[in-house]
């Protein structure tokens, strides 16, 4: 089973419309997420405004962090492995996620 | 009319007593004496104030927590304040707390930021009140549970978040909801499910409705009322404050004071015979303490207050501090051409009055003139019910900005997504965090037009106002971090519009009494740590001069004199003074009239008509 974690900047919901300004990859990213749940992806969103300990408790993480200052979030995870860092994935690289976590076959649902 | 005096049974009260109403018609006096009365009645009672400018340590004279303090001297009563900011910082640094020292500082800062925001402030503040209503355990050793609710608008909000957010937890699907600033929410479902069904339970929840005998005030208990039954809230009463009837038949301003107490009555005897309805007489002097809590509810109509039963000498010698009109600073304003005028203070001090009565000023000296208001209980437009050539009028309805701020997102920012992310979205917009930045937006809208023209804004009451400039500095803060924006300019350049005196003149507004002039003097403290500095204050109703025969009205009168001296002599740059009027001023001319009225102590009393 294919897993995604997600550490995102703090934030008020998933979507970012709480904040003063909307990402629509950010919010595209997230109903995407939501579909790939439903498709044995296994999915675990840390925000930093909320779960914090999820932050400190992984190196990989907290070194990004420690580096970069939040400029780095979001840090997005494959099977654990860095795969996406400081912005969220854009229209155009969607549908190749898609394929990485459901297969050709699955894609096209 | 002849309605019976409001004397609360320990035998008949629910367990859960809500005084709801707008500012300054007296909910604080109104609870806390019901408190007392409980109290001394053999009930345990417990006393909570969720105002975020509760002056509920002033009138029990006691110094309050957001924990239970027994007050000194009444056996079985206890009371607490729940400071919604404090609580905001207090729930901040449970989660922040705990992270010093394993994240680095620049994810501490960005994690204060986050948790900075209006929606923290609202939903803590949900938090702490759903606790005694919605957990059977926490206020179990008390007979009775008495809220000293925030001012009208703020309290809809509150109570009815019960409401949506049960709903919203219900129909929200995503999995990770716009809930967010309360991280474990769905731990407190039950609790906040238990206080919906409380709230609509006529054997546990009474609200308690409070006005003045005014027409604005029945009309706002008459509109809480039916949104308040809307939500389930069905139980209510009603407590009219401040009823007047004067011996004095050659007094034209006690005689004004009682006609304009019955023609109100009047025009709500609908409204007022649709419920269980009662007066509280008008009393002489200010309900602080112990002892003017009892006065209050005391069943005598003219009892002396034990605070007051020393009669003071007459002052005779006693000279006005020095005061201008309204006219004058107008005159001082206009000098710019331009900029944004803004009215603060405790609710019911007539901030939308002054606004409007500069506003009209303006327009008829020639100017371009926006006359806006923040205040969700919005009757800007009743007040103003005439048409001036130059003068536009708006409100900021939340409901309407909330759809049009949706309606804006969606079709800026569906185009670019799929049909999932834009149902995401929806399902997002229907927070209640969404409400807060709309209002904000339309805020900040209306503070950037003052560039062109004068914008005259009458902005909610003092707590309401407070959450907004807070969320303005958390605004201004991540506005700052954010390279990408893009706001409107004048989000941007809000908190630099309202720090700039050139641009921006606050006006406190009060009344010449206690709970009025502290307030007004604690928002100011607030504004200075803000930097932003208030340019004068205005002092609204005064009876000084009013050369009445009626007893209570001359202990009213003297009673302002030291509430004059004090704002003059320590609090203000300058001072406007304006006094009280036989007819609710409403309409350019009536405005106009009363901007013009001068200080003068050698002339004759100023309300010569009735």
């Amino acid at each position: 089973m294919k897993s995604i974690q997600v550490y995102d900047p703090p934030m008020c919901c998933s979507t970012g419309i709480c904040g003063t300004d909307i990402d629509p990859d950010l919010v595209n990213f997230a109903a995407m997420l939501s579909q790939l749940s439903q498709h044995q992806v296994k999915i675990e969103r840390f925000n930093l405004g909320q779960q914090p300990m999820a932050f400190a408790e992984n190196p990989a993480v907290k070194a990004s962090l420690e580096k970069d200052g939040t400029e780095a979030l979001p840090l997005i995870f494959w099977d654990g492995e860095l795969h996406l860092q400081g912005r969220y994935p854009t229209k155009a690289e969607r549908p190749a996620w898609f394929i990485a976590a459901l297969g050709e076959e699955g894609a096209a649902v | 009319m002849n309605l019976p005096l409001y004397q609360p049974s320990a035998a008949t009260s629910t367990r859960f007593l809500f005084f709801t109403g707008k500012g300054g018609v007296g909910k604080t006096s109104l609870s806390c004496a019901t408190a007392l009365l409980l109290a001394e009645a053999g009930k345990r009672v417990l006393l909570v104030s969720t105002d975020p400018a509760s002056n509920l340590d002033e009138v029990l004279d006691t110094r309050l927590t957001n924990h239970p303090t027994p007050i000194p001297g009444v056996p079985r009563l206890s009371a607490l304040n729940i400071n919604p900011v404090d609580a905001a910082a207090a729930y901040r640094e449970r989660l922040i707390g705990p992270m010093r020292g394993l994240l680095p500082a620049a994810a501490l800062r960005s994690m204060e930021e986050q948790l900075s925001g209006s929606c923290t402030v609202e939903i803590a503040a949900f938090d702490e009140f759903s606790a005694f209503i919605g957990n059977p355990d926490a206020a179990r050793e008390y007979d009775h549970v008495i809220f000293d609710t925030a001012p009208t608008g703020h309290t809809l909000r509150l109570m009815s978040l019960a409401k949506a957010w049960d709903q919203f937890l219900d129909s929200s699907t995503s999995g990770t909801s716009c809930l967010g600033p309360l991280a474990g929410l769905e731990k407190q479902r039950e609790i906040y499910a238990a206080t919906v069904s409380t709230l609509a339970d006529a054997s546990a929840t009474t609200l308690v409705l409070v006005s003045r005998p005014q027409h604005a005030a029945l009309r706002e208990a008459e509109r809480t009322s039916n949104e308040l039954r809307a939500i389930g809230v069905g139980n209510q009463c009603l407590v009219i404050n401040g009823s007047f009837a004067t011996a004095c038949a050659a007094d034209v301003t006690a005689q004004a004071l009682q006609q304009r107490g019955i023609a109100a009555l009047t025009a709500s005897a609908a409204f007022i015979a649709s419920m269980p309805s009662f007066i509280v007489p008008l009393r002489p002097i200010n309900i602080l303490g112990v002892g003017g809590l009892r006065v209050l509810l005391s069943g005598d109509a003219s009892a002396p207050a034990a605070a007051s039963s020393t009669v003071v000498a007459p002052e005779s010698d006693w000279t006005p501090p020095p005061m201008q009109s309204l006219a004058d600073l107008v005159t001082d304003i206009e000098q710019q051409g331009h900029g944004v005028i803004m009215t603060m203070g405790k609710g019911g001090v007539g901030k939308t009055t002054v606004a409007a009565a500069i506003a009209v000023m303006l327009a008829q000296r020639g100017h371009a003139v926006h006359l806006s208001t923040t205040d969700p209980a919005a009757h800007v437009a009743q007040t103003l019910a005439g048409q001036v050539p130059g003068l536009t009028l708006s409100k900021i309805d939340p409901a309407a900005e909330t759809a049009a701020y949706t309606q804006e997102v969606l079709a800026a920012q569906g185009a670019h997504m799929d049909e999932a992310g834009r149902s995401l979205l929806e399902e997002d917009l229907l927070s209640p965090c969404t409400e807060e930045i709309a209002v904000f937006r339309a805020f900040a809208r209306e503070v950037g037009q003052g560039t062109r023209r004068f914008v005259v804004l009458d902005t909610a009451p003092t707590g309401h106002t407070l959450l907004l400039l807070d969320a303005s500095e958390a605004y201004q803060r991540e506005l700052e971090r954010q390279a990408r924006s893009t706001q409107p300019e004048e989000v941007l350049r809000l908190l630099e519009h309202l720090r700039d005196p050139a641009f921006t003149r606050i006006l406190l507004v009060t009344l010449p009494e206690a709970t009025p002039v502290h307030e007004a003097a604690a928002l100011q403290a607030d504004l200075r740590r803000a930097r932003i500095e208030p340019f004068a204050w205005v002092i609204n109703q005064s009876l000084l001069h009013s050369g009445s025969c009626d007893p209570l009205l001359q202990r009213r009168e003297q009673a302002e004199h030291r509430y004059l001296t004090e704002v003059v002599a320590q609090q203000a740059h300058r001072t406007v003074w304006l006094p009280w009027q036989p007819e609710e001023p409403v309409g350019p001319v009536a405005l106009a009239r009363l901007a013009a009225s001068n200080l003068t102590p050698s002339s004759k009393p100023i309300l010569s008509r009735v």
